[in-house]
């Protein structure tokens, strides 16, 4: 079949958008087989001979799911049976694949379904009615009586059936439908059912190919020296010894470091230890973790700039009383247990990179720049991610400019494998930024919160990137989401942001502003709904409006779910938390037990509202993810920096991960909704911090002010 | 030149001694479902079977598998590696998938020893594998739900 | 990567074992001490300065798995004693261990590693232990393994996992003074009676 025969309108759903969209089948070759497929009525679908049914995934598979709920999406609609579903990655196309919440190519915010929700079905509606129209046409009946369940197309009164496969010469023909019917809920066949994960079979028998999988000939693998301080830049290199290991090839400077590039891993590690590099430390962050604090300290004190206000907090003069606390969050690093990495092929001008690529708009554009060629002369195959929890979504493109670099600067065409060891990622910054909160409540006599004012201060994520232009001017919403925009009913409320600037590079950790946000306010409101002789359950209900129904409902569904009876009961200790986060609802119970004086998590219970449960397993597993993640961060990690500046972590020996031994049971409820579906990657994480803080602190009276619990206090 | 066995598959290679086993597999043999986490025996996702026992092949030199049966996870074979990576599938283990072929083979190795595990069990055999998605609920999940189908 | 600094680090690292021999005194240190019976204790005392020292401890646990480092930490990953004091099924001492130090590849630092890298019984755990009573719990051979006095001698001054104690890789501070003075050590206190300190 001649491609330019594939080349169609497409009808990009989302809010009512159309955009006419065509597919340059070119671009998908690195793609695989499916790429070549008969039948590819848009650019997210490729039906084969062979029946299957191939889906372009426009977000990055990261273990969050997206090859399977976006697919769900495109299944629904299609009619096909789940068995003759598949996924790939696509690849960077701005044009095509966009985030319709962004505009551009990216995965993050939890909106990988939300976004893709109306356009994956619609795909999915439009190439059922080219299969049905093609059997129409071949069979000689008209298309209504068409019948398509579970992957076959049927015309009841002829008896004539047919598979996928031998329909998609002739579908290939029929014209694209502008707006194909869309079906209602009730007649759901896929969505809402645990259908089983399409990377489920190559994640458990070794074949799932990831970045560091790839191979290609001639290839070179190159770790990069970076500097011990942020900031700091090379001063000299001294690359004798490092060119004398067996397998070394070259050493060059970079904007990031010097780049060791060897024929094999295990050789460009020998070569990078050999180095001896001297570093200028002018316009390094020097400050320690403890110097840093006290500068946040110091910016809450003085009441940051006020960026959400409602009524005023002055005028509450005579409180019965006053409750003020100080809280402390760390430097968190993500690390995705695959770390950074990155292939790049140069070959007479054009470039060809193939890697777990978060952000493709922005990596295509930073590339072309930096090596300068055409963006169209740059090539972006994505792939399967080892993890990301935002680490792989970079406005800075960071990793991208990297690998471009370092093929620029080979001074010759090439493949070449950028690797960042565990140390490399520990200590290489773009962490949740280190932030202070002071809480400060008046409540009345009659159990009343008459003034709620939290000041946040941290260093803002988008200032300094590309997407700083969004902000307009405004202040990083990113910074302080979550301590504004509660639900919650009090006489007068300020929200305040103090902006640290700082060499020490920053980024989104999973659920971004509300990984501290949520410990500090959902943490201070109990002590403060304690202080008031309130439970946490009831208390918080009081506190919401009418309206709030979704907030209410897992709230009562988690009270439901985990019997809860107040704070305490058996020698355990419970505690409560609700966030919203990314337009999900979700509020968690911890069961904590004393062990040693220290505390063991034996249970949670979870209930999520994220709108139509497209695939409930999916859910349930983001939220246990979650919940681990989170755990493992409030229990254990800290980045911390020495007096002088240097990180003093570099591996999971001394940023411990959550061990199996660590994991509570989950038990997770989702709620019923018609309402259209929002996120699940990272709305799990937030309320577990403050639900444990406010569980240990029921059974234990200790109140956790600063994070991690298990590690020593940083005075 | 080191002479072991991969797969079943003999090699002999002239390779420096300090290599670690890892990066012969993956650089050298391109089985590249033994992954990289750590290096530094923190995360278990490196572990392969070194004469039939767990071992993590980034702190294990090269020079240390003279003369050794190495199976990874592309070479597994027998009845519990079977019903382990049939529960994985069936519970939906993995998540990103980066851990997920240690889990596996810390996993068979403990059904080979232990047919039927208690918690405790799995806690102290699957202490060294980190999964930073947090799927532990369900690979405990998935050891039990093996552990029974290998009753019969 | 280094560092001008880690070179000199590095240096200061190389030196160490000159500087730890001056940690532990040869027998003749103690002739002075006329009294066989005191001399005896006192050389015993000064043997623990190698028996005490974390190289040793930190595998000598009275309960549960290994301890890690100069401040014996728990174990990172978490490891279990088990049943043959060599761990769990599934995760055993050799899942990580080999039979030598093993350097990094990608830090500074080394596994550490030798023949039958395993703990020492539970009879002979000695954290947290006096040394008098580690001194009666390496003569009864009820605890030790079964071992006359002799055997113990032969252990102390040529076993290779007791030697590790003074070779333990990259990152980690080798035991005081050398296995040879500790063979010494022994020796003479074994000729003195092997008393033990109060």
């Amino acid at each position: 079949m001649n491609v330019s025969t594939t080349r169609r309108g497409f009808l990009a759903g989302g809010a009512g958008l159309m955009i006419a969209l065509s597919l340059p089948m070119g671009r998908a070759r690195a793609q695989g087989a499916a790429a070549t497929a008969p039948f590819a009525p848009n650019a997210f679908i490729r039906i084969g001979t062979d029946d299957l049914v191939t889906v372009m995934i426009k977000h990055i598979e990261m273990g969050q799911g997206p090859y399977t709920g976006l697919s769900t999406l495109v299944a629904e609609e299609l009619d096909a049976d789940w068995s003759q579903m598949r996924a790939e990655g696509a690849p960077a196309d701005a044009k095509l694949y966009a985030n319709l919440a962004f505009g551009a190519q990216g995965t993050g915010g939890s909106t990988a379904m939300a976004n893709s929700y109306m356009q994956m079905r619609k795909a999915g509606a439009a190439a059922r009615a080219m299969l049905v129209a093609a059997a129409a046409a071949e069979w000689g009946v008209p298309a209504e009586e068409i019948t398509v369940k579970a992957g076959v197309v049927a015309h009841e009164a002829s008896g004539k059936t047919s598979g996928f496969g031998a329909l998609t010469e002739a579908a290939a023909k029929q014209a694209v439908p502008e707006d194909p019917p869309l079906k209602t809920a009730k007649d759901f066949v896929l969505i809402g059912k645990d259908l089983p994960r399409l990377d489920t079979k190559s994640k458990t028998d070794g074949t799932a190919i990831f970045t560091m999988d790839v191979y290609r000939d001639g290839m070179l693998t190159v770790l990069v020296a970076h500097p011990p301080k942020f900031g700091a830049k090379v001063k000299s290199v001294d690359d004798k010894a490092a060119l004398a290991v067996k397998g070394v090839e070259m050493v060059r400077p970079i904007s990031s470091g010097v780049a060791v590039y060897a024929t094999n891993t295990y050789a460009a590690m020998k070569g990078r230890e050999a180095l001896v590099v001297e570093w200028d430390d002018a316009g390094a962050e020097t400050r320690g973790t403890d110097e840093i604090y006290a500068s946040l300290a110091q910016m809450v004190a003085e009441g940051g700039k006020t960026v959400e206000e409602q009524g005023d907090i002055a005028a509450v003069t005579n409180p019965a009383q006053v409750i003020e606390a100080e809280f402390r969050f760390p430097y968190l690093a993500h690390a995705p247990l695959e770390p950074l990495d990155a292939v790049i092929e140069t070959k007479g001008g054009k470039a060809e990179m193939w890697y777990g690529c978060q952000f493709p708009t922005f990596d295509h554009m930073a590339v072309a720049t930096t090596l300068g060629i055409p963006i169209e002369d740059v090539s972006i195959n994505v792939l399967m991610a080892g993890g990301s929890f935002g680490r792989r979504a970079q406005g800075s493109s960071h990793l991208a400019i990297e690998a471009a670099e370092i093929a620029k600067a080979a001074g010759r065409d090439g493949a070449f494998k950028l690797v960042w060891t565990r140390e490399d990622d520990l200590k290489g910054g773009y962490y949740r930024p280190i932030t202070v909160h002071k809480l400060r409540a008046g409540i009345s006599d009659d159990g009343k919160i008459l003034s709620w004012e939290n000041v946040v201060a941290n260093q803002s994520i988008l200032t300094g990137t590309p997407m700083a232009a969004m902000l307009k001017g405004a202040p990083d919403s990113t910074s302080f989401e979550g301590s504004s925009g509660l639900p919650y009913q009090f006489g007068a409320r300020r929200i305040g942001w103090g902006q640290m600037e700082s060499p020490v590079s920053v980024l989104w950790w999973r659920s971004v502003g509300h990984t501290h946000t949520a410990y500090a306010v959902e943490a201070f409101l109990d002590e403060v709904l304690e202080a008031m002789g309130k439970d946490s359950i009831a208390g918080r209900l009081e506190l919401l409006p009418p309206e709030a129904t979704r907030e209410r409902g897992v709230i009562e569904k988690v009270a439901e779910i985990s019997g809860w009876t107040g704070r305490t009961r058996d020698g355990k200790g419970y505690g409560m938390a609700y966030t919203k986060s990314f337009d999900t609802y979700v509020a968690e119970v911890v069961e904590v037990e004393d062990r040693g004086g220290k505390p063991h998590v034996t249970k949670v219970w979870c209930a999520v509202d994220c709108g139509v449960a497209v695939n409930p397993d999916v859910i349930r597993a983001q939220m246990e993810g979650g919940i681990g993640y989170a755990l493992s961060a409030v229990l254990h990690s800290k980045i911390t920096m020495a007096p002088g500046g240097e990180v003093e972590q570099s591996n999971f020996h001394d940023y411990p991960m959550l061990r199996i031994s660590e994991m509570p049971e989950v038990e997770v409820a989702i709620i019923q909704s018609d309402a259209d579906p929002t996120g699940v990657g990272e709305p799990g994480v937030p309320p577990l911090g403050p639900a444990l803080a406010n569980a240990w602190r029921a059974l234990s009276g200790q109140k956790q002010h600063q994070l991690p619990f298990l590690a020593g206090v940083i005075s | 030149m080191t002479k072991f066995q991969v797969n079943g598959r003999d090699y002999d290679l002239d390779i420096d001694p300090d290599t670690p086993l890892l990066w012969v597999l993956r650089d050298e043999l391109r089985l590249t479902g033994t992954k990289f986490g750590c290096g530094v025996a923190q995360c278990g996702a490196c572990t392969v079977m070194l004469d039939g026992v767990p071992r993590r092949s980034c702190v294990t030199p090269i020079s240390a598998v003279e003369g050794s049966e190495v199976t990874t996870i592309e070479g597994m074979e027998g009845p519990e590696i079977t019903a382990v990576q049939a529960a994985w599938n069936e519970i939906d283990v993995p998540q990103c998938g980066w851990c997920q072929s240690g889990q596996i083979m810390s996993a068979t190795a403990l059904l080979q020893q232990v047919p039927s595990p208690t918690d405790d069990d799995i806690n102290n055999a699957m202490a060294g594998n980190i999964c930073r998605c947090a799927t532990y609920v369900r690979i405990r999940q998935a050891i039990h739900a093996a552990a029974k189908t290998l009753e019969g | 990567m280094k560092h001008l600094t880690v070179m000199l680090v590095a240096g200061l690292i190389a030196a160490s074992p000159v500087l730890a021999q001056d940690g532990l005194n040869g027998p003749d240190a103690f002739a002075n001490i006329t009294d066989q019976t005191e001399r005896s204790a006192a050389l015993f005392q000064e043997m623990g300065k190698v028996l005490t020292h974390p190289r040793c401890l930190n595998c000598h646990t009275v309960t549960g798995g290994p301890t890690q480092g100069d401040d014996m930490h728990a174990h990172e990953p978490p490891v279990v004693r088990g049943d043959a004091d060599f761990g769990a099924p599934g995760m055993n001492c050799n899942t990580c261990h080999g039979t030598t130090n093993v350097g990094f590849s990608t830090e500074k630092g080394s596994i550490p590693g030798h023949d039958s890298w395993m703990l020492a019984p539970v009879s002979m755990g000695w954290q947290g232990v006096s040394l008098g009573e580690i001194c009666a719990q390496i003569k009864d051979p009820a605890r030790n393994g079964d071992r006359t006095l002799e055997d113990l001698y032969e252990h102390h001054a040529h076993d290779g996992l007791v030697g590790w104690g003074w070779d333990p890789g990259e990152g980690r501070k080798p035991a005081p003074g050398s296995q040879e003075i500790f063979g010494q050590l022994t020796r003479a206190w074994i000729d003195t009676g092997a008393a033990c300190p109060g």
